[in-house]
């Protein structure tokens, strides 16, 4: 069975027909990439697998999204529980302003822990799982905000991880850093693969090469092609893939 | 979009046509010489592999470029790497061809012990299967990779033609054996070229459809 089983589904900005007609079933313990052109949908179809396009105006979506069998667009649907299980990291780290530790601490706090002990537990767990834990241990009084945009990034991850999520939605999450935090995101999600499903949007073709199981790729609200990422980087089935990954268009 | 990379992918083109048509040339020089005992010609024919081997790691090196730089991937990828390989057998086509030249000189002062019939015509199908290997790759023709492929049948029946007259030749005298042995070197690196040439076109099916060549079953 697939972590995340998309069908038919089509989503609306008012009149603008943004997705159409999406089939997709997205494996657990892979990491998929999403590839297209700007504007082709991508990032529309990630958020709309925790559900952040409901607080969009005019937003319309049919078709089902299934999380382990389960449409998260039933109207009985807990969204708050939906994103703890389907957590989300963006393109510029968006850390708190408030201390390390808090910002680990927030979403267990909001579900209801208390307990110092625990807290200190998860803090510890996430920013190891974030691969940050060594650098930062000593400072988790330090503000967020001062610490390097690569480390902001990976205490936004250790963040997304402090609820213990299954999914993991990452938006572009590299394309604000320097080439060597880049590269321990990208060794930071390959290990975080084993525990989490990732979905990742990015502009970044030889990111996706190196990094996804598999990429799917997107025009015009449509998902033209979609599968391996080998196979797909080594021969893409449809020309409009080749025309775009081989950079002769888009 | 890509031009730059384009007009690069353009060249490498040119430069395979250009390494091809080299290495022909020493086939046939090879050939020639051996046929008139051509002395003269069998030397520049060893002299002239340095170049082959020159314009080898030439396009190795713009090969290896092209990679660092522009990172190809999909169609791109597959023709750098596919030319990657046909280098390395035109380059061991360019060696065989000395090897040719390399016994005409030893057999310089001596008649042959019987009229060179085969020998040529190997060396005609052989070059033709060079030619068409090269001329797919620049078409992207898969038909004449096929036809590439069906032809070393041709260069392999020749072989073994020759060969079986040259037994003949050692049990008629003994003193034919050592030329014939010579002959016969000739002959097999001949078949060589003939199969080198077939991977050369394997690569093109390569480049072109992703997958590897599995002849009929």
């Amino acid at each position: 069975m697939s972590k995340i089983s998309i069908k038919k589904m089509d989503l609306y900005y008012t009149d603008f027909h943004a997705l159409k007609n999406i089939n997709m079933e997205i494996q657990a313990n892979e990491i998929t990439a999403f590839i297209g052109p700007s504007g082709c949908g991508k990032s529309t179809l990630l958020k709309s697998l925790n559900r952040m396009n409901d607080l969009v105006e005019g937003c319309r979506i049919s078709g089902d999204i299934l999380l382990d069998d389960e449409d998260i667009y039933d109207n009985d649907y807990d969204v708050n529980l939906l994103r703890k299980r389907v957590g989300m990291v963006f393109q510029s780290p968006n850390p708190f302003p408030m201390s390390i530790y808090d910002n680990i601490a927030y979403g267990p706090r909001t579900h209801g822990i208390k307990s110092k002990a625990k807290l200190d537990e998860i803090v510890e767990k996430s920013l190891r799982g974030g691969a940050i834990w060594d650098e930062i241990k000593d400072d988790l009084k330090k503000n967020a905000l001062r610490v390097s945009g690569g480390q902001q990034q990976r205490i936004c991850i250790a963040r997304a991880l402090a609820v213990d999520p299954e999914v993991l939605l990452m938006d572009e999450p590299t394309s604000a850093l320097d080439p060597i935090s880049t590269a321990k995101i990208e060794d930071l999600v390959q290990e975080l693969k084993k525990k989490y499903t990732i979905v990742m949007v990015t502009h970044n073709m030889q990111q996706a090469t190196r990094v996804s199981d598999k990429t799917a790729f997107f025009l015009t609200g449509e998902v033209i092609e979609f599968g391996n990422t080998e196979a797909m980087f080594s021969m893409p089935q449809d020309k409009r893939t080749e025309d775009y990954i081989t950079g002769r268009f888009g | 979009m890509r031009n730059k990379f384009d007009e690069q992918l353009e060249l490498l083109n040119d430069d395979l046509i250009e390494m091809g048509s080299i290495v022909e040339g020493s086939i046939n020089a090879a050939i020639t010489a051996l046929l008139e005992q051509n002395i003269d010609l069998a030397k520049s024919v060893i002299e002239g592999d340095r170049d082959i081997n020159e314009k080898e790691k030439d396009i190795e090196s713009k090969c290896l470029r092209l990679l660092l730089r522009q990172q190809p991937v999909a169609k791109d990828l597959r023709l750098v790497s596919a030319a990657l390989k046909i280098i390395t057998d035109m380059e061991r086509i360019g060696d065989q061809a000395q090897d040719i030249a390399e016994i005409t000189i030893r057999l310089q002062n001596q008649k042959y012990i019987k009229e060179l019939v085969h020998i040529p015509e190997m060396s005609k199908e052989s070059i033709k299967m060079l030619k068409g290997s090269i001329d797919a790759f620049v078409k992207k023709d898969l038909d004449l990779v096929v036809q590439v492929i069906q032809n070393d049948d041709k260069v392999d029946d020749l072989f073994n033609i020759i060969k079986a007259e040259l037994v003949e030749m050692i049990v008629e005298s003994i003193d034919h054996s050592e030329q014939a042995i010579d002959l016969l070197m000739i002959a097999k690196y001949l078949e060589r070229i003939g199969d080198h040439s077939q991977n050369i076109a394997e690569w093109v099916y390569f480049a072109i459809t992703g997958e590897h060549y599995v002849g009929p079953k």
